[in-house]
């Protein structure tokens, strides 16, 4: 051990999107030495993807506003199985750290009396989201990045995390990898934040980046933590269709809060015919009313095209199955029809440029071409919510890589305001547990050298392409554990993740240590592994369908599931699975629900 | 399927063009030729990507001699059986393949100066107009993809230049700080001193290549430039500055 570059820290954080940064700024903050590590550049995490905004019951825009309302809507939107408690502290909060943002530097667009617009998006009630036109992730991660680097926090860039390390019970460090030159990397902490986003790479339509291999979720489950709703997987009802190369790219929800709406090839609006009734009081039922609410929130009903992502997804999906979709498999989103050009290009200025240079589509005179993409995991580790901690002591995670907030279903723009909210609580929580402990934990010294030799065996010589594997990973589970669910092809995936086990032990990667794509995917192949694993598994045990996670075997939600979380334990002797109930919500925010 | 016939740089300085044909699809990008290769053909070919959709500026690289994002860079741009040459930034010292050491302009964003905002108003909100940050909003969208601090003949031809010049991408930065309208800072010229913007002769090379269309010079530099001569080069202000011994 003693020939591994070392480094030493009261709290060390997994990540830099915003959820990482925020941790590590405020822990520094606090006066604990803080290192921060990512797998990219800084500042190419994939927050800088997110688009339409961050949700905030400011009030700019409709005094209506507060957080009691906020806090309703993110609960129905997660078909009541948020941990309500995580739910009510991101409303409160979340309005604080948008203001924060703005000391800093973030330039949102203005309301004409100068304060910070607001805009509408799916399930939230009011126009409630910060925003930066199409662009409020970049504004939010180039923010804070610009923040932290004037506090003093290591940063350590192209480094990937392969092995939390544990001293007893307790977390003691992390095991990775420079990128760059391949050489192992040892970090010694008192406390570790995860913040690695999501898991969308597990799929083969998706909206993440390469980074979205579920790293975190999988090296908390293999240090021994609770994951939970691991099940909920939100696919994005409008991620683009072609042409094929940039099929899975994210269409932001804005352009339907701006306007646009969703059309089959008959030209019709399809979404009138699927409003759930948990719904139905709220939403428009004609085109007429539909149209007026844009402009008239106090007479008119919201139009269903804004019905959070699940209820979206799965109707754009029908639309499909019955035959009514585009030739690539989509339907269409018009604004072109709705909305001037130059209301367009000033609103949606990315969506523009998008689809304009990658698909040669101009969206303010054609529709767009949309279709559900894997984009966001509502499960991760259990958090206690008021401290972000995991159940394996001085292990703490925040942002997408944490479950609970959003229950089975997330609203847009609640993952970037979590992001800040829990990071800032995270690393907060992280650096005074640190704090109160007088000397690191141990590392086995054993245990390091094992896993570096394991770290270097795909060099060793087999015959399997990582690449190969993969795209028959992310196959599988498009098709046996997507949108829609049965127990039958789960099953069949859980057989070939197996299967994809075992291939993956005889991979062999060509070429050198440095700056090997080949070698990082066949590592972070273990990852993805274990997370569709537990994915299945949660969603083999939820025999119901509700937000994220629809079966054909069992189509209806059921009042049973709707009390209790599927908690996924990783142990030697496999991985196990067990339903346990939710927190109770008191009766002062069960009156909010009785309207 | 068509196929394209790609040179991309492979190694380190040492290193050497490597040809070869790949199959690729209507609507693809040079990225997705590239990820082809890569797992068919090239599996340790290193290259920085994140989005693929233009918004987190990974994937710069020299493809036939100009600077840009590969995921922006469409197929159907080229002509049928055209060579398609894909080389590293050249600014930059190489690492292998396609991936630079970038890590200076992290180490210049260090030295950037901060914002410094005037309190909020008594209900807590900060008050600016649309029409007062339209300029810095533009800034802002910068995905630092260094693509303007690659061309930057500043630098491109005098590396050594590097240690005194911020280049094109932070003069955005400074930019910013100093038309914000609530910045509190002493002056957008001591904003901007020290950071070599008076090496910068306008030759607009950084702003014909951004891929987010920021008008660097024009909306950056040049009002930057003209600041400081107003109050930095201001005879008056200079003796002041020279007898108190400040900056």
């Amino acid at each position: 051990m003693a020939d591994i570059e070392t480094h030493e820290y009261d709290v060390l954080v997994i990540g830099a999107g915003g959820a990482g940064l925020r941790a590590a700024v405020e822990s520094s903050a606090l006066g604990a030495r803080t290192g921060l590590i990512c797998k990219s550049l800084l500042g190419k995490a994939h927050t800088v993807m997110a688009e339409g905004g961050i949700a905030a019951a400011m009030g700019n825009v409709y005094s209506e506003d507060n957080w009691q309302v906020h806090f309703r809507d993110t609960m129905r939107g997660g078909k009541m199985l948020n941990n309500w408690r995580m739910a009510q502290i991101h409303a409160q909060e979340a309005p604080d750290r948008v203001k924060e943002l703005e000391e800093w530097g973030a330039l949102f667009d203005r309301t004409a009396d100068g304060r910070i617009l607001q805009r509408d998006f799916g399930g939230h009630r009011y126009a409630r989201l910060a925003h930066v036109g199409d662009r409020t992730g970049l504004e939010m991660i180039r923010t804070l990045q610009q923040h932290a680097v004037h506090r003093g926090i290591d940063v350590y860039q192209e480094c990937t995390i392969n092995r939390l390390l544990k001293d007893g019970d307790r977390v003691s460090g992390a095991l990775g990898y420079w990128r760059e030159t391949g050489r192992m990397v040892l970090f010694r902490a008192k406390a570790v934040v995860i913040a690695t986003g999501g898991l969308g790479k597990v799929f083969s339509i998706t909206s993440n980046s390469w980074e979205g291999t579920g790293d975190g979720h999988s090296l908390a489950m293999q240090a021994g933590a609770d994951m939970i709703d691991m099940e909920f997987v939100q696919f994005h009802p409008t991620g683009m269709v072609w042409p094929p190369s940039v099929r899975g790219i994210l269409v932001t929800e804005g352009v339907r809060g701006d306007g646009g709406t969703l059309k089959n090839t008959s030209g019709e609006r399809f979404m009138f015919n699927y409003i759930p009734p948990m719904f139905a009081a709220e939403t428009a039922d004609t085109e007429a009313e539909a149209d007026r609410w844009y402009d008239d929130k106090v007479n008119a009903r919201r139009t269903p095209d804004l019905l959070p992502r699940d209820e979206v997804a799965r109707a754009i999906n029908a639309e499909v199955k019955a035959g009514r979709g585009t030739p690539h498999g989509g339907v269409f989103l018009d604004i072109a029809s709705r909305r001037s050009a130059e209301y367009i290009k000033r609103r949606l200025p990315s969506m523009y440029h998008q689809f304009m240079q990658l698909a040669g589509v101009d969206i303010t005179k054609e529709p767009m071409e949309v279709g559900p993409t894997a984009h966001y995991a509502m499960g991760g580790v259990r958090v206690d919510a008021e401290t972000a901690a995991s159940t394996v002591p001085g292990l703490y995670a925040a942002g997408e890589v944490a479950g609970g907030m959003h229950g089975s279903n997330r609203l847009g723009g609640n993952s970037l305001s979590d992001l800040v909210v829990f990071g800032r609580r995270a690393g907060e929580n992280a650096a005074k547990y640190a704090l109160g402990l007088s000397a690191l934990p141990a590392v086995d010294a054993g245990e390091v050298s094992e896993r570096s030799a394991a770290i270097l065996k795909p060099f060793e010589g087999g015959r399997e392409n990582p690449y190969t594997l993969h795209r028959e990973l992310q196959d599988c589970m498009h098709v046996n554990v997507g949108i829609i669910r049965t127990e039958s092809e789960m099953k069949q995936a859980l057989a070939k993740i197996d299967d994809l086990r075992e291939r993956l032990a005889n991979v062999q990667v060509e070429g050198n240590i440095q700056y090997n794509p080949g070698w990082h995917l066949a590592l972070d192949m273990e990852h993805m592994l274990h997370v569709a694993e537990a994915i299945t598994r949660a969603a083999i045990e939820r025999q119901e369908s509700r937000g994220g996670h629809t079966r054909d075997d069992f189509p209806g939600t059921s009042g049973d599931f709707g009390k209790v979380n599927v908690v996924v334990r990783l142990r030697p002797s496999g991985m196990g699975v067990t339903q346990e109930p939710l927190p109770v919500m008191p009766d002062e925010l069960k009156k909010l629900f009785e309207e | 399927m068509p196929q394209a016939h790609l040179k991309v740089w492979r190694g380190g300085n040492d290193g050497e063009y490597v040809e070869y044909d790949v199959e690729y699809e209507e609507g693809m990008v040079v990225l997705d030729v590239v990820h082809r290769l890569q797992a068919t053909q090239a599996g340790d070919l290193a290259v920085r990507w994140n989005c693929k959709a233009g918004k987190c500026g990974s994937c710069s690289a020299e493809i036939n001699g100009k600077p840009k994002l590969q995921c922006m860079c469409q197929m159907g741009t080229f002509e049928a059986g055209e060579t398609i040459t894909i080389a590293p930034l050249k600014a930059f010292p190489l690492i292998r393949d396609l991936v630079t050491d970038v890590s200076w302009n992290f180490r210049v964003a260090e030295t950037m100066p901060e914002l410094k905002l005037s309190p909020p108003d008594a209900d807590g909100h900060r008050r600016m107009h649309q029409i007062d940050i339209d300029r810095e909003q533009e800034f802002r969208k910068c995905i630092e993809c260094f693509i303007c601090q690659d061309v930057c003949h500043v630098i491109r031809d005098h590396p050594e230049n590097q240690s005194v010049f911020a280049g094109p991408r932070f003069f955005t930065q400074l930019a910013n700080v100093a038309m914000h309208p609530l910045d509190q800072n002493p002056s957008s010229a001591t904003v901007a001193h020290g950071f070599g913007l008076d090496y910068c002769n306008i030759t607009k090379c950084c702003t014909e290549v951004c891929p987010e269309g920021i008008h660097i010079t024009d909306n950056a530099i040049i009002p930057l430039k003209e600041r400081r001569v107003d109050e930095y080069y201001d005879p008056v202000k200079a003796l002041i500055r020279k007898i108190s011994g400040k900056k």
